[in-house]
């Protein structure tokens, strides 16, 4: 069975660019517009890993992060957070709050698939 | 692809930027309202990270410059003015004329831009900073460089898995990058009452030797390694000439590691016993520190024997046709003992044969020692057909393993250039033919992988190499129509299975449906066949439908020199190889007289045919009384060889019949007797050959 991996971002865009690289990598994606869509449908949705943005109305994705390692299913998924070069800070912040890794933004697909499969395994 | 990327990122740009226009307009009544703030934030946020994404790296770098100065805004180092607002809208419009640009290629004002920066440079207080710096990702080819062992202690804080990172994944990482050896730590292990089950407790220590350099290790711990303990060491480089010395003593990589003190250490040695078994049990450093610091020892140990195995293989390089000469010397002492051996029965002269005797011994060993320094070892063409099935089952696209057994096997090494091609042909086949489609294959229950097994061993004076694959096996029925489709049997012929397989070496004969780039043109098994009998091998198949064939070739250890039959008909003398003699047997005139002409000889209880040599090499004369049968056995078939007389084993000294007798039918060569005459060396399996055709 494919692996599920939900992708946070309010960027239409790069959602898009994710899920597509994604579902060319053979994993199942689910998509997520801000921080509290997140967080409601990693309630409902057993995902194995969690892709999000820093920067998000709503919940941003510091807030999601501790958000989705408090629930039991997401406790020890790999976590990635989209950062750009500017927050270098953001990304102790969200390291702190649990998230696995980072991709610096701007990625190309292959460096994406090569974080996932890192974390992955 | 990215076209409709770039279109989706557009339409949420345009989306952004007018909801970024009504943002500001009310950001210039509310200026200090953060939630509006961030929202300006995040919008030049995602228009940069996206833009830059899809290739509109100027809407980007020039993006940045405005979210940098409402970065500072949103953390209160800035104020919102009316001419930042004036500014930032100024940028707006910029970025939107900047995305219709990009549609219908007009250029951009790059005045225009310049201007909103200098002046949102200004107001933020950094005038003339380098503007947007991209952090581009090296990409650079990573210069191959001299395998270096690294040690590497990894520590995970205990909480690791609470970011989700699974150490295994990195380990695993690591054993991509070269020979690896791990050794877990477990001292920190507390008592089960203490210990948090979703802790690490855990370390590992790493040896790699890789050639991709220590930041290619690094990079594996990028996202671990400010929270966990690293420390990474060159403990050896493998491009120095001074390895021959023996590796770090044990205490002393636990020095190094600062696993242990110096005086520790002294009080250890004082006692002469083993260096681990003692710091152990003394309490020092507890076992797995000892393991680990052995393991380190091992790794390196055995990285540099792969290295020394190949530096001793190529550490005397001779031209080889100094290696043919000297070869050819010794040949013709052989046929000079030979002789001398000879004359000194003769002479009846008990000193003079000790001496023919000592020369004997001696010829002996330098013929052996002479024939073995043109021996190599399989296993150079055995790792080129590694590549070879590789790059076909990528072609072919099955799945293809090949393993290999016997590579130290050593053969002449004229012959195993000559064996090359063959061998080559042989495993196309096998992979072409042979093994199915991972479908076809698992439809048959049997795994997707297929197996190319490919061996090589002594037997006796000869050398087996087999292919065998688990593919389809031959169709026999399919090689039967093909057969009376080409004319080479008749539709009424009944064939054995051998007999069957056999066909498929006859020329122009192959049941390949359709013609491949890698075989099935039909020219390839006849010149297999050709290829090993010119180097006085056979070839033998065996195969079960739908669970492989085995195709074993039977090669010569040498073609210089061979152990012989001398036998005479007449006044010549002929000489067979002894690899295919079975046994000699007398034959009677009363034999004959029983057997009614029909060349058949009863050895116990079984019936041999023979050839009459007399008959077929029309030589002069009338049999002895009692003549003799050699029986020879040639792909498992036992033929017998009617001669006068057998004289005995004889070392003979391959020699070429030259241009003029190349083609002469049954005869491989010729060799010089001890007392000078000529002997004719006899192709056996040629022979049988050419007396099946005249049957047929």
């Amino acid at each position: 069975m494919a692996k599920v991996i939900m992708t946070a971002d309010d960027s239409a865009s790069v959602r898009q660019m994710v899920t597509f690289t994604l579902k060319q990598g053979g994993y199942d994606v689910v998509e997520a517009v801000d921080g509290k869509d997140a967080l409601q449908k990693l309630a409902n949705t057993k995902v194995d890993m969690l892709i999000t943005d820093l920067n998000m109305p709503n919940l941003d994705g510091i807030g999601l992060i501790k958000g989705a390692r408090a629930l039991p299913t997401c406790k020890f998924i790999p976590i990635v957070m989209l950062t750009t070069e500017s927050q270098d800070s953001k990304k102790q912040e969200g390291k702190a709050a649990g998230a696995t890794g980072w991709i610096v933004k701007p990625f190309k697909p292959e460096q994406l698939m090569a974080v996932v499969k890192k974390v992955l395994g | 692809m990215i076209d409709l990327h770039r279109q989706a990122f557009k339409e949420e740009a345009y989306e952004l930027l007018s909801e970024l226009e009504s943002s500001l307009l009310e950001l210039e009544e509310r200026p200090d309202d953060q939630d509006l703030i961030g929202r300006v934030f995040r919008a030049m946020h995602t228009i940069k990270g996206s833009g830059s994404m899809f290739g509109f790296d100027d809407i980007a770098s020039f993006t940045h410059e405005v979210e940098t100065v409402f970065d500072m805004v949103r953390n209160g180092k800035l104020s919102v003015t009316s001419r930042l607002v004036n500014l930032t809208l100024a940028a707006r419009d910029q970025i939107r004329a900047m995305l219709d640009a990009a549609d219908s290629g007009a250029a951009t004002d790059l005045q225009a831009s310049a201007g909103i920066i200098v002046g949102l440079r200004e107001l933020a207080g950094f005038v003339g900073t380098e503007g947007a710096k991209e952090d581009h990702h090296e990409e650079a080819a990573v210069p191959r460089r001299d395998p270096v062992t690294y040690r590497i202690r990894f520590a995970p804080p205990r909480d690791i898995f609470v970011t989700g990172t699974n150490p295994l994944n990195l380990l695993a990482e690591m054993k991509e990058l070269g020979t690896c050896t791990i050794v877990a730590q477990t001292d920190g292990f507390p008592p089960l009452e203490d210990m948090d089950p979703e802790g690490c407790y855990v370390y590992w220590d790493v040896i790699l030797t890789t050639d991709q350099g220590e930041n290619a290790v690094r990079d594996i711990f990028i996202f671990v390694e400010d929270d966990c303990e690293l420390k990474i060491d060159v403990v050896a480089e493998h491009n120095r000439y001074d390895e021959q010395q023996d590796y770090k003593k044990l205490g002393e990589i636990l020095l190094e590691r600062g696993d242990i003190t110096p005086q520790e250490m002294s009080t250890v040695l004082s006692r002469q016993k083993r260096f681990g078994e003692l710091a152990v049990s003394e309490g020092i450093i507890p076992e797995g520190k000892v393991q680990s610091a052995l393991a380190e020892q091992k790794h390196v140990k055995e990285v540099r024997q792969e290295k020394q195995v190949a530096d001793a293989s190529s550490s005397i390089r001779v031209p080889a046709d100094r290696l043919d000469l000297l070869v050819n010397l010794v040949g013709e002492m052989v046929t000079v003992q030979a002789r001398l051996s000879q004359t000194a029965a003769l002479r009846d002269d008990s000193e003079l044969v000790a001496i023919a005797e000592e020369v004997e011994r001696l010829t002996a060993e330098l013929r052996d020692s002479a024939l073995n320094i043109r021996m190599l070892p399989i296993g150079s063409t055995f790792s080129k057909f590694k590549r070879l099935v590789r790059d076909l089952s990528v072609e072919l696209g099955k799945q293809i393993e090949m393993t290999t057994e016997g590579a130290d096997t050593e053969l002449d090494k004229t012959v195993i250039e000559k064996l090359n091609d063959p061998l080559v042909h042989l495993i196309r086949n096998s992979i072409d033919h042979g093994i199915e489609l991972p479908e076809v294959r698992e439809a048959a229950g049997k795994p997707a992988r297929g197996t190319v097994h490919l061996a090589a061993v002594h037997s006796g004076d000869s050398v087996l190499i087999t292919i065998a694959d688990d593919g389809a096996g031959l169709d026999k029925e399919a090689i039967r129509t093909k057969g009376i489709e080409r004319g080479i049997i008749s539709a009424s012929a009944e064939l054995s299975e051998k007999e069957l397989f056999n066909l498929i070496f006859a020329p122009g004969f192959s049941t390949a449906k359709t013609v491949s780039s890698i075989s099935g043109r039909g020219v390839g098994m006849d010149v297999v066949k050709r290829a090993i009998e010119a180097l006085r091998g056979s070839i033998d198949i065996t195969s079960v439908r739908g669970q492989g064939t085995r195709i074993t070739v039977k090669i010569p250890l040498t073609l210089a020199i061979i152990e012989s039959l001398l036998v005479r008909i007449g006044d010549d003398s002929f000489m067979m190889p002894l690899a295919l003699v079975d046994e000699c047997v007398e034959l009677t005139r009363e034999d004959v007289a029983r057997s009614h002409g029909r060349n058949l000889a009863r050895v116990r209880e079984h019936l041999v045919p023979y050839i009459p040599l007399r008959q077929r090499f029309a030589i002069a004369g009338a049999p002895p009384d009692i003549e003799q049968i050699v029986i020879t056995q040639v792909n498992g078939v036992r033929v017998g060889f009617v001669v006068d007389h057998v004289l005995g084993e004889h070392q003979t000294v391959i020699k070429s019949l030259g241009r003029a007798y190349k083609d002469t039918e049954g005869i491989s060569g010729a060799t010089i007797l001890g007392d000078g005459s000529v002997a004719l060396i006899l192709d056996i399996p040629q022979l049988l050959q050419a007396v099946e055709m005249e049957q047929n």
